[in-house]
């Protein structure tokens, strides 16, 4: 990238650092690093929908409704989240394929489950495979964040569940009180004013979910973990301009230390967020500003 | 091959007893349920040891975290804050290359990263800062009142801390502490996904789980298995300190005992 970079051989200290972090290589982990980000950007939101759809489902008088909210989130709840993401990511996969094999090849003979192997028709594979790498790539991308999204999305219902019955009673009767249907109390006085009790909630699922990004690694994408022990390991002379040792623990330390940086952002700008949200509110929080002020 | 066969020969499999190759068809559902039920082994010591130290030195830190002298003070909380800042993850892989990098400088070394030790370390680490961070917590929430009586009953110094303020701490962290323990017992899976490698294929419970959906494609039996064993584990710990949270309540009155209220989490 810089003009010395041109013989690695003749520098040393700090050039050829700056050298050796900035290779063609090396990008694959900063595009990974966003990778990371892109995901937080997509899975917060999408696991918030899942999780107001679950927590509205569970709040259902239709039972049915109610009973398929509330197991949501309870199985999700109860087992290690790492294996519901291996879980899901196969389980995902094999359901699309077989919903466009009984699309694409209604008169397909054989069997989808053969002992040991899955079997769709070559139109109803997912991606296609003569497509592109990229594709590929994005495709396993999406299942990822989905993945996520429906695990989150069970912990982030019942956040929002709690939430909902957290409201005071006494906010709703007045609501009945002046004549507001029960949809209409839920959209204009429920909604409005559970979000203060379901921040801390939130800001902790927040927290986990960034910290649950690594997991990416076992989704098959090729993230920041599998860059950096691709990187780390033993670089010889003989396959490259830069030759180091085991420099893999160093990776993993930059690695530490990033997700403390942005645990540390993320702490500041929830602080934010709740004291914004405490304004009016009949909280302690809010009371407390109403005193400042 | 009959059922009870596949149990002699796969129920200690985790530990290197039995049958050395692990099931290359067929793949009954014995099999899966005696493989991973072995592989439970491992999630159970790892959580159990990590969880049983852990304890006494969450209480330590927590005492530090409370300390007026910065010189203990700012250690704790650099402590809580590493452990509880990053992922487990990556924790458990920077820990597999620091014991990599360090065996090469001593043999002492050499045990540290298998994962018996070396993943024990890094969850007893782990564990010791979440606990620490609650039971501080519960340190600051103690009532004043029952400090002050321990006080006018001349209790001081270390007696004091021993007959009034660790129980009180400790009753008014279970319920919060219960949860980081079914929380720890669900990050034991993560292991031996995490560099640290699974010798002669003796590993937890996942690990045969994800075999088995490897081998055959078919994702929708190991895992409901998994999931049905660690419900299970689940419930035996929410036992275990249920029992002990009416043991730290008795004194109280029967209607203002707390219950175990679980609020189960993901992976931290």
């Amino acid at each position: 990238m810089f003009s010395f970079c041109s013989d690695p051989a003749t520098l040393d200290g700090a050039r050829w650092l700056a050298c050796y972090l900035t290779t063609v290589k090396h990008a694959n982990l900063y595009v990974a690093v966003g990778t990371v980000l892109l995901l937080l950007a997509i899975t917060a939101p999408a696991a918030l929908a899942f999780g107001f759809g679950g927590a509205m489902a569970a709040r259902s008088r239709i039972w049915p409704l109610s009973w398929f909210g509330k197991g949501y989130i309870a199985i999700v709840r109860g087992v290690p989240d790492i294996a519901f993401f291996l879980f899901f990511v196969i389980a995902l996969d094999q359901i699309f394929e077989v919903i466009r094999h009984k699309i694409k090849c209604p008169d397909w003979p054989d069997e989808i489950w053969q002992g040991s192997d899955f079997v769709v028709c070559q139109a109803a594979k997912l991606p296609l495979g003569n497509s592109p790498q990229w594709v590929h790539d994005t495709y396993g991308f999406f299942v990822a964040v989905l993945t996520f999204a429906i695990v989150f999305g069970a912990f982030a219902a019942n956040v929002l569940y709690g939430a909902m019955r957290a409201v005071p009673r006494a906010q709703l009767e007045t609501a009945e009180a002046y004549g507001m249907s029960r949809r209409q109390s839920f959209w204009r006085i429920l909604v409005p004013q559970m979000w203060v009790y379901a921040l801390p909630g939130l800001s902790n699922l927040w927290m986990v979910l960034t910290k649950a990004t690594p997991l990416l690694f076992l989704l098959g994408i090729e993230d920041i973990v599998y860059w950096a022990r691709e990187m780390g390991g033993t670089a010889l002379p003989r396959f490259t301009e830069y030759p180091h040792g085991d420099w893999r623990m160093w990776y993993f330390l930059a690695l530490l230390v990033f997700y403390l940086g942005l645990t540390k952002v993320s702490e500041v700008a929830l602080e934010r967020v709740m004291v914004r949200l405490s304004h009016g509110q009949a909280t302690t929080g809010g009371e407390a500003q109403r005193r400042a002020a | 091959m009959s059922c009870w066969q596949t149990v002699q020969d796969y129920a200690l499999r985790s530990l290197g007893h039995g049958e050395r190759l692990l099931p290359r068809e067929g793949y009954t559902l014995c099999e899966h349920f005696t493989l991973i039920g072995s592989g439970m082994i491992w999630n159970v010591y790892f959580g159990a040891l990590a969880l049983f130290a852990g304890f006494f030195l969450a209480t330590v830190v927590a005492l530090g975290k409370g300390a007026r002298n910065p010189l203990i003070r700012k250690p704790s909380e650099w402590f809580i804050f590493i452990f509880r800042g990053s992922p487990l993850f990556i924790q458990f892989f920077f820990a597999y290359f620091l014991f990599l990098s360090l065996k090469s400088v001593s043999p002492i070394f050499d045990a540290f990263t298998s994962a018996w030790l070396g993943a024990l370390i890094v969850l007893f680490l782990n564990t010791a800062a979440y606990s620490g961070e609650i039971f501080y917590g519960a340190l600051r929430s103690i009532p004043k009142g029952d400090v002050e009586a321990a006080d006018a009953y001349g209790f001081s110094g270390l007696r004091r801390f021993r007959k009034i303020v660790w129980p009180t701490m400790l009753r008014l962290a279970w319920p919060a502490y219960t949860n980081e323990a079914i929380f720890l017992f669900h990050s034991t899976t993560l292991v031996f996904f995490s560099g640290f490698p699974a010798w002669q294929q003796r590993g937890d419970a996942l690990y045969y789980a994800n075999y088995f959906a490897d081998k055959t494609f078919n994702p929708f039996v190991p895992y409901p298995i998994l999931a049905g064993y660690f419900i299970l584990l689940t419930l035996v710990i929410i036992g275990i300190f249920g029992a002990v949270n009416r043991h730290l309540n008795r004194h109280l009155p029967q209607e203002a005992r707390r219950g175990l209220r679980l609020r189960l989490n993901v992976i931290r």
